[in-house]
């Protein structure tokens, strides 16, 4: 079987069968960036925008993604997250670092117009691991971007 | 350059996910392997049928032991053959391989393979395995390593004796790379591997040595690794790819499943520890009293000895304690394997030391913290087990009263239950190998006018050693770009990315070729400017004499300049048989916790509010890698301190996922407090010395103090569970 999706921009047809999951037949199609580490929904490598909203790839059916739109890091990193990540040091292995950006970005999104703190920052990562860096380069560069964000926009 | 937050060259590729990945790799025409894995723990192995396997479209072979080519050397009692022979002895112990054209194909057949057991006794506690009447789980016995360290007078009858038993968990390193290799075969017999490994030549002498081959016929390629904490010491699947890629002719990829991966890697040893201290009523410490017990699981005896090693060389602290009667054994059970991981036996060590500390300080009635201070190593002592004179710079005060001053977090509203404690624990680990244990690391510097590279096979498991190892180039080639790309066996040798040593070993490598090669490049200046070699000099990648400046490309035009270098650690021994006594270690790292947390009492969930912590650095190179290390270890410290535990029963791991072993997330982590306390390491490279390791030695048992402080229960186990941290619906605390 296939599906069709628009990945990162660009209308890719993707191969799965039954029970394939959208992990899966992303890296099957060369989209690398979505990690598998845990298989089961608890570690967020796999982290990917379904239309617009942040999923566990490994959990979600291709078959349920026929015409979704899919984002990944390949489509592009914003160079204010790109820098607060090398600043403050939030990738060692880097194996969970395309997860987190798209999780931060889509919580940057929610928060656009709004103020961040410390506390909902972490509850919002909380569905992602790091086994590197405990986490306070990836808060502190979520926070930092925010804060550069709403500062420019204001 | 030194001493510079210089972003770690991968940095920018792993954010935008073009990064690759042991996971990631392909070859043509590849197929693919799933393994078959034992559901005994201990068993008589029988008959394997692939008769409904090979129904499987695309399958392609099984492979057992019987295609295991025959080895040049026997096999070392507990080394762990590859496939299993006649007798399964953990619980997903791989019994067979079976290759298919995909990798669905592969996993379909391997369920479909039926293998006869018939089940052993099974030893799964570890404190029976000297028993008479032990089930053995090798002919020779279940005993690996019996150590024994006495040193000075034990005095009978101190004023004061206070004594702890501590019973410590099952650590898994948690990495999220899931292991994976991919075998090619090459036209002469031989099979190059690519592999996420933290030694390629380590991979490459137990391949060759599995394998029936001569070392130079394997060739292992670094591929990139998402994280290893010492779990990828040893090999896993390496062999596995190799022997299927070489049976076939084709390329062979394998990736764990997360379940697999959790049997596959070593694990951090579980053990039982009994450390009696004795000391006057001021709170000096005469002498410790110590038994130590490691679960070594059932293969793998090296790192085993190893580590018991390490835990009875640090079982006296960073303290001046002038006598000790430690013993310790490392014994085989049927449970999943243990082995190195990030503190090597130092973590174990420190429970037990520290809370044996804090027993000390409430029985003479004196602040935890003070009494470190007093015990503390100075420069010019004999460190306590070993007998070894502690030269300076020992900052073993210093990493105390940094820690310590610290600034503690604000107090928050009372809540009902919920009562804040503080815990402080410090710690110690040698850096480089010790125990006499070989060591050496090879680095190539190739200059042309492009700049430098540096070949050297040190591997970069996110540690960032490659990253450091450029920064020392750079510095030593006076700002001349360097760059340092991943390695293989065809680069030297390194050693392994472990015992917090690639900065000293590889960077000192990296150093000494540099230099050479600087050196060279000067003469060829002095020439081009004619002018006394003296007076030539590069200053920012440029070459410089009165008068005189040219680029890197003008001096040497097409010319390449070469030089290769080998740096020998500082010669240690293994300890006198009797007394353990003598140069076991090269040098150490000191280390400080202190955690805040606050427990609901009525739940017994704990929240860590803040760690702060001072490390011994030498000096640092890039301080922000260094601050990252000191911030992910102290959380994976916290981990293991609350809820990090591969639990068994009769050798089968009940938690193998990462729904049911649990690690900390961005929610349980807080706030990490670090300093550095720097000061230069004379044998390092540009003063520095070891990081990697420290984070995680003190922070689990600071955390577990802190616990204690708020409850009052004696957690006299890691990990302290909910139902430990339960204490009775107290008073409003005082303190607030």
């Amino acid at each position: 079987m296939e599906i069709e999706a628009v990945v990162n921009g660009v209308a890719m047809t993707l191969q799965c069968s039954m029970g394939t999951n959208l992990l899966c037949a992303l890296r099957d199609a060369g989209v690398l960036s979505p990690k598998t580490a845990c298989e089961e929904g608890r570690c967020g490598a796999c982290s990917v925008l379904n239309d617009g909203a942040v999923v566990y790839s490994c959990l979600l059916p291709a078959l349920a993604c026929h015409g979704a739109a899919i984002t990944t890091v390949e489509a592009g990193v914003a160079a204010d997250l790109t820098e607060a990540l090398v600043a403050r040091g939030a990738v060692q292995c880097g194996f969970c670092t395309p997860g987190f950006v798209v999780t931060i970005e889509a919580l940057l999104a929610r928060y656009a117009a709004r103020p961040l703190d410390d506390a909902t920052v972490r509850a919002a990562l909380s569905g992602n691991l790091c086994r590197c860096t405990g986490y306070e380069g990836l808060v502190a560069a979520t926070l930092d971007v925010h804060l550069e964000r709403t500062t420019v926009s204001s | 350059m030194i001493g510079a937050d210089t972003p770690r060259p991968d940095v920018r590729a792993k954010i935008t996910g073009t990064f690759r990945y042991s996971n990631d790799l392909e070859a043509p025409g590849m197929l693919y392997l799933a393994t078959v894995r034992s559901p005994h723990a201990h068993a008589e192995l029988g008959h394997i049928d692939a008769t409904a396997a090979a129904a499987v479209q695309g399958f392609v072979c099984v492979l057992d032991s019987r295609h295991v080519p025959a080895r040049r050397q026997p096999k070392a009692l507990g080394e762990q053959p590859i496939l299993a022979e006649g007798v399964v002895r953990f619980c997903g112990e791989p019994v067979a391989l079976v290759v298919a054209a995909t990798e669905d194909a592969a996993w379909q057949a391997a369920a479909l393979i039926r293998v006869e057991y018939q089940p052993l006794p099974v030893l799964s506690d570890a404190t029976t395995a000297l028993a008479p009447g032990a089930p053995a789980v090798h002919p020779g016995g279940n005993l690996v390593r019996h150590l024994c360290l006495a040193r000075g007078e034990l005095s009978t009858g101190a004023p004061v004796e206070v004594e702890g038993r501590w019973e410590i968990g099952r650590q898994d390193p948690g990495f999220l790379g899931l292991e994976a290799a991919l075998a090619v075969p090459g036209g002469d017999g031989g099979v190059t591997v690519r592999a996420a490994t933290q030694d390629v030549c380590n991979d490459q002498r137990s391949i060759a040595l599995q394998l029936g081959l001569e070392e130079h016929q394997v060739r292992v390629e670094h591929a990139g690794m998402g994280g290893a904490f010492g779990g990828r010491e040893r090999i896993t699947l390496q062999a596995h790819v190799a022997l299927a890629a070489l049976a076939l002719g084709r390329p062979v990829k394998a990736t764990y499943r997360r379940h697999e991966s959790f049997v596959s890697h070593a694990k951090r040893h579980p053990g039982l520890i009994v450390l009696s201290l004795g000391a006057t009523e001021g709170g000096e410490v005469l002498y410790a009293r110590g038994r130590v017990l490691l679960d070594g699981g059932a293969y793998a005896p090296e790192p085993t000895s190893a580590v018991l090693g390490a835990v009875c060389y640090f079982l006296g602290g960073p303290y001046r304690i002038p006598a000790v009667d430690i013993q310790g054994d490392a014994v085989y059970t049927n449970n999943p394997i243990s082995g190195a991981m990030r503190g090597f036996g130092a973590p174990q060590a420190c429970f037990a030391v520290e809370s044996t500390m804090d027993l000390l300080a409430a029985r003479v009635g004196m602040d935890p913290v003070e009494l470190r201070r007093r015990n503390a190593l100075r420069p010019g002592d004999l460190f306590p087990t070993s007998g070894q004179l502690v030269p300076g710079p020992a900052p073993v005060r210093e990493v105390i009263d940094a820690c310590a001053s610290i600034a503690m977090p604000p107090l928050p509203r009372r809540e009902a239950g919920v009562r804040r404690g503080v815990g402080f624990a410090l710690g110690v680990k040698n850096v480089l190998y010790g125990e006499g244990e070989p060591e050496w690391a090879q680095a190539e510097v190739v200059l042309d006018a492009h700049g430098a590279v540096v070949r050297s096979s040190a591997a970069e498991c996110g540690q960032g050693a490659l990253g450091v190892l450029t920064q020392i180039a750079t510095a030593a080639l006076d700002g001349i770009p360097a760059t340092v790309p991943a390695g293989s066996t065809d680069d030297g040798y390194a050693g392994s990315s472990s015992a917090s040593r690639q900065t000293w070993m590889s960077g000192s490598a990296v150093m000494a070729a540099a230099a050479d090669v600087s050196a060279q490049l000067r003469i060829l200046a002095a020439r081009c400017f004619d002018v006394e070699l003296e007076k030539v000099e590069i200053v920012d990648g440029q070459l410089r004499a009165p008068g005189r400046a040219a680029t890197l490309a003008e001096v040497l035009g097409d010319q390449q300049l070469r030089a290769a270098a080998t740096y020998r650690a500082p010669l240690t021994r293994r300890g006198d048989p009797l007394t353990g006594e003598g140069p076991v270690h090269a040098a150490w790292m000191f280390v400080a916790h202190r955690a805040v947390v606050d427990v609901d009492v009525e739940l017994g969930s704990v929240r860590l509010v803040q760690m702060a912590t001072a490390q011994d650095v030498g000096l640092a190179i890039n301080p922000r890698e260094v601050r990252g290390q000191m911030v992910g270890g102290s959380i994976q410290g916290f981990g293991f301190a609350v809820m990090e535990d591969l639990r068994c029963e009769e050798g089968v791991p009940l938690n193998d996922s990462f729904s049911d072993y649990l690690m900390p997330t961005a929610a349980d982590g807080a706030e990490v407090v670090t300093v550095l306390v720097e000061q230069a390491e004379p044998q390092g490279p540009f003063g520095a010395k070891g990081v990697g390791e420290p984070p995680s030695i003190s922070s689990t048992a600071a955390v577990v103090a802190a616990i204690r402080d708020a409850t009052g229960r004696p957690l006299p186990r890691i990990p302290a569970r909910p139902e430990d941290c339960v204490a009775r619906a107290l008073s409003p605390d005082p303190r607030r």
